[in-house]
């Protein structure tokens, strides 16, 4: 049993640096805490104990010398399978990059490893991060540490999972159309999209190019803030990175103040579709805010009602095409090449089999909208619906500072639930694809439990750059959650085996 | 627009999948309903409204022309499905460029 | 089957010729369009790529700025309007030599639009309008391996990803009407002209049979006088001034042919055979092919401000026509020598010499005889000969100065080519200063004289002109180390009719 894992990675690092712990030890709790419960929340798809060993015994030696590469220097860390790494598999969950070990790191990886974190190993993901709930990974769904029958969100909830079951305190995720933050909120976990350039793409798996964005998952706020700095800035790489430097980040998670805050309640983000339960945790938390000195007014965002289709029609357009390249030539999957086959049909059949059944819907869905003769109809009008959309945030940030919603409309759901009707399993992202759209940032913090003790999410939105509003808003609302109850990971129900002492 | 299980293979050809018979007639309806509801972009977009195609308004993105190392050979090949004398080995190609 | 043809002169009896060219021009720069890759030509296959001209997942591209500087001079030179704003756009499609199965070009906002060029042929001037020059990329190269070494009936293909992600620009021309008969003529002039142009730019080695200039000739007839263009067919990959000549002819006469008995000309690719001069159909299409554009998320818009486009236009090389033209009036050459000198690539070589004080008609003799007929003999290019436009100065300088004669002077050349030196450095180590030591000199034509007694008499006797067998006499005496016009002078003096 250990009281380690349950602590945050700001708490680690401190134990860390006074000598009461070794990164070593860390690293061994988390790898036995994984060992013991990853088969029934199948968070991790590869787990490096080896290397992460390693890793550790370098950390420590460096922290021996006086030489700490950073403030997280020593801790261990998940990492989502759509991130390339060398020396481990990137599968991005489906069958077709099966066993692919890249020959280079993403930039956000390289920057882990230089700061001196400790890679515990890859985590489960919708195949090609394209699902709300797991449930498209070629390896199975990862399961709610809250309820195992519950998805734990997707794409990232292998990210989630790990981080909500104590696998790791720290995890990186990849956020398209809320991939980081609707798995956060369901899981009573910290996820973070950072403003679209604010966090190197380089090296992560493209989903949808104009719309992905790196970014943490933790269980804290502070470990999001100090992961983010870490992993964010300028990188040569990614045409789309921004040249200039991250705001205070960690600095302004520790403010726990919202006196003079402007925050904006999009109307449009409730009613039907939305379960009291979660409108009610959002109230309670809106008016959090409003006691702590906050300015709460109500913000009109008319085209937001758009945002959904616009959508899925521009992400399965640009996937579309950023998944071509999986065509049996280079690397990954090939099938059919029995020697009377051609070239076009081993592609083909290789494509055929080695995507799952959601991938092919978008794929064809995206070829479709992109399509001579409905182009214009399709993409051409998402891109317009992209502008209106883009054009609501800018009248709604002239008049706030942030904005709040709930991040999901509902709390987790069942396994199995929404695989069979696509537009449910799509709406489950309905209150975080507008921030995808328009590029600019957006968290998840946990605000709650249902009535049946599900967690609830709170979604925080600031301009683009303005990251540091997004954390301010989280610590002030997690420090107002555990003064009240104390950590909501905490009053989960534990898992059998878990070694995880809150 | 009601897209038949035809629309769906010559979609599929066009994405370089095979998908059997049942698939393309298992598929049709679902990407119906979906497309039907994505649709309504068509009504709200006028035709002043210009399109956004990247998040963030950056120009001018560029580097020097400067060589920077290519990866080793036998990194670049180690991926492969089949090599053959330092090349990427594929079968016989059926269509022209 | 013989592929019927229709003579040449009958074709355009009863048609009219339109033309469109599309030149794909390989950049020069040292790095590869959107990675850091290295350009340089034959290099082990899959020795020069990387995660992003492989097409590896999670790879990005980002923009080499000096293909950008080269597409933006390019256009300028063409005549263009160089877009204030554009982006790059995907252009979607599968093919084995394509890393990403997508192409990064341009579509609907290429760099560089509506510009216009003038060819000449046979003294007659034709505008060529520009309709775009755009920036993409390269695709890597294909090797079918079987009995046939072609694509059809190969075993199995290899693929070498080097020239994935090279910089290319394509330029790509309005259709080019009321060339009649010149047709064949124009399109060999326009590409030679973008060459030449391309050289001067110095972004591109134009090296054709490398492939770093490639054309696809786009041709078609309409009946004369007709107002609408007819069907076209597109050659692919015409690799030579000579074969674009070549292909345009046979494209007319073959569909002309079609036409005149009664048929439909297939729009479609067609092959170049450089063996016998045709064009075969390339193999159709499986489904028609629908390449979905859309603009590139990964790469930020091109925005080239108005001051750099300025400053790019005001570094903007003279263009050839032009310098040839003034080139040619300075050095009172006619148009059929400054072709020629053109041909040899001695411009450059010619004009330098000059700059170095030799005067424009010796420096054009050495170039143009001894040191191209010594380049064409070992097999590189004049200029790699390793002999510079100094050298040729200054050996003509000696050759005026009486210190060498024309013969002497070649092997001179032998010497700077063989390395030894500079060229009173070989006229000192193998001794060829002219011998002007008059006694030596008298000694021989006295001899001579005395030897041929036949022609001093017909000298005497007032023909002058046989003068020249003597002269050559004595120059053979003296191991050709004499200057001949000194020579004649002594003998013509001895004679008595000098």
């Amino acid at each position: 049993m250990s009281e380690l894992i349950t602590k945050s990675a700001s708490e680690l690092a401190d134990l860390l640096a006074d000598g009461q712990i070794k990164s070593v030890e860390l690293t061994r709790a988390h790898l036995e805490q994984i060992q013991a419960v990853n088969p029934k929340v199948n968070a991790f798809l590869h787990v490096d104990a080896d290397g992460a060993l390693a890793a550790a015994a370098d950390s420590d030696a460096r922290r021996a010398r006086g030489e700490v590469g950073s403030a997280l220097d020593g801790i261990p860390i998940a990492i989502k399978d759509n991130f390339c790494t060398t020396g481990m598999p990137t599968t991005c969950g489906s069958r077709m990059l099966e066993g692919w070990v890249p020959p280079y790191d993403a930039t956000a990886v390289q920057r882990l490893k230089e700061a001196g974190l400790v890679i515990l190993g890859k985590t489960n993901m919708d195949e090609f991060a394209m699902g709300s709930s797991t449930e498209t990974s070629a390896f199975g769904p990862s399961r709610n540490p809250w309820d195992l029958e519950r998805v734990p969100g997707g794409s990232g909830g292998g990210s989630s999972a790990a981080v909500a079951a104590c696998l790791t305190p720290l995890a990186l995720g990849s956020d398209t159309g809320g991939s980081i933050r609707q798995p956060g909120a369901v899981t009573g976990t910290v996820g973070v999209k950072p403003t679209y350039g604010g966090v190197s793409r380089y090296g992560v798996v493209a989903m949808a190019s104009s719309l992905d964005q790196p970014g943490p998952v933790t269980r804290t706020v502070l470990d999001s803030a100090l992961l983010h700095e870490i992993i964010g800035g300028h990188d040569p790489m990614d045409s789309t990175s921004i040249a200039q430097s991250l705001p205070a980040l960690a600095d302004a998670a520790q403010r726990c103040d919202v006196r003079g805050l402007k925050v904006g309640v999009v109307k449009e983000f409730g009613g039907e579709g939305y379960e009291p339960d979660v409108e009610a945790r959002f109230a309670e938390a809106v008016q959090w805010l409003q006691d702590g000195g906050a300015e709460v007014v109500e913000v009109s965002c008319p085209h937001f009602e758009y945002a959904l289709a616009a959508y899925y029609l521009i992400m399965p357009a640009e996937l579309s095409s950023n998944l071509a390249r999986f065509d049996a030539v280079r690397y990954g999957l090939r099938l059919g090449d029995d020697g009377r086959n051609g070239m076009e049909a081993v592609t083909a059949i290789t494509r055929g089999q080695g995507f799952g059944k959601e991938a092919k819907r978008r794929l064809i869905i995206g070829t479709y909208a992109l399509s001579s003769g409905y182009h214009d109809q399709f993409y051409g009008s998402a891109q317009k619906v992209r502008t209106l959309v883009a054009g609501d945030f800018d009248r709604a940030f002239a008049q706030c500072d942030v904005l709040v919603s709930p991040t999901t409309p509902t709390v987790a759901f069942k396994l199995g639930e929404r695989t069979g009707d696509p537009m449910a399993m799509y709406k489950a992202d309905l209150c975080t694809i507008p921030s995808n759209l328009a590029g600019n940032a957006s968290a998840s913090f946990p605000i709650g439990l249902s009535a049946a003790g599900l967690p609830v999410g709170l979604q925080v939105i600031a301009p683009p750059m303005a990251d540091d509003r997004c954390y301010q808003v989280g610590g002030f609302i997690e420090a107002k959650v555990e003064s009240d109850t104390g950590p909501l990971l905490a009053k989960a129900a534990p898992i059998v085996g878990s070694k995880a002492v809150w | 627009m009601a897209l038949s299980a035809e629309d769906v293979a010559r979609l599929a050809a066009l994405a370089r999948l095979d998908l059997t018979n049942a698939e393309c007639a298992e598929l049709a309806p679902e990407l119906d309903v979906i497309l039907t509801s994505v649709a309504a972009v068509g009504e709200v977009a006028g035709p002043d409204v210009p399109l956004m195609t990247h998040a963030l308004p950056l120009v001018n993105v560029m580097r020097d022309d400067e060589v920077r190392p290519s990866l080793p050979r036998e990194v670049v090949l180690a991926g492969a499905p089949d090599v053959e004398e330092g090349r990427f080995r594929v079968p016989q190609i059926l269509s022209e460029d | 089957m013989m592929t019927e043809l229709m003579e040449f002169n009958e074709v355009l009896e009863h048609f009219d010729p339109a033309l469109g060219l599309e030149v794909h021009v390989e950049l020069s720069t040292a790095s590869k369009m959107f990675c850091g890759c290295s350009t340089e030509f034959g290099a082990e296959p899959n020795t020069q790529v990387c995660p992003v001209c492989l097409g590896l997942p999670g790879a990005l591209p980002v923009v080499n700025a000096k293909a950008v500087e080269s597409a933006i001079r390019i256009g300028l030179a063409l005549g263009c309007e160089i877009a204030p704003w554009g982006r790059f756009a995907r252009k979607n499609y599968f093919y084995p030599d394509m890393t990403k199965n997508f192409q990064t070009s341009q579509y609907d906002e290429p760099i560089a639009f509506d510009g216009r060029v003038e060819v000449e042929v046979d003294g007659e001037s034709y505008v060529i309008e520009i309709e775009r020059a755009h920036m993409e990329e390269d695709a890597g190269k294909l090797t079918h391996v079987g009995a046939t070494g072609r694509i059809h009936g190969a075993d199995y293909s290899v693929i070498d990803y080097n020239r994935a992600g090279m910089p290319l620009i394509e330029i790509v021309t309005k259709p080019i009407l009321g060339t009649g008969a010149k047709a064949p003529q124009v399109a060999r002039a326009y590409v030679a002209l973008l060459r030449d142009l391309m050289r001067a730019l110095d972004v591109s080695d134009v090296r054709m049979e490398q492939g770093s200039l490639r054309c696809d000739a786009n041709v078609s007839l309409a009946p004369k006088g007709s107002a609408e263009l007819g069907t076209r067919t597109e050659t692919k990959n015409v690799n030579s001034l000579r074969s674009i000549e070549r292909a345009v002819t046979f494209e007319m006469r073959r569909q002309a042919a079609i036409l005149a008995g009664g048929g439909r000309v297939l729009q479609e690719t067609r092959h170049f055979h450089e063996g016998d001069g045709s064009t075969s159909p390339g193999r159709s299409k499986e489904e028609a092919q629908d390449y979905r554009y859309f603009a590139e998320p990964d790469l930020v818009p091109v925005a080239p401000s108005k001051e750099w486009i300025e400053e790019l236009r005001a570094s903007l090389p003279e263009p050839p026509a032009a310098r040839r033209k003034r080139l040619a009036a300075a050095w009172e050459v006619d148009e059929k020598t400054m072709a020629a000198i053109v041909a040899a690539g001695a411009l450059e070589l010619i004009e330098a010499t000059v700059a170095a004080g030799a005067s424009p008609q010796s420096a054009r003799k050495w170039w143009l005889s001894e040191l191209a007929r010594r380049a064409n003999e070992a097999g590189v290019e004049l200029e790699d000969l390793g002999v510079n436009p100094a050298d040729v100065a200054a050996t003509q300088e000696l050759v005026d100065k009486g210190e060498l004669t024309d013969k002497l002077a070649r092997a001179v050349f032998d010497g700077i080519i063989a390395g030894e030196g500079s060229p009173t450095e070989v006229v000192e180590r193998r001794g060829l200063r002219v011998v002007s030591d008059e006694g030596a000199l008298g000694e021989a034509i006295d001899s001579v004289i005395a030897a041929s007694p036949d022609v001093a008499e017909k000298v005497r006797g007032g023909k002058v002109q046989a003068v020249g067998a003597l002269i050559g006499q004595v120059m053979k005496a003296m191991h050709g180390q004499a200057d001949a016009a000194r020579v004649r002078e002594l003998l013509l003096e001895r004679l008595g009719v000098g």
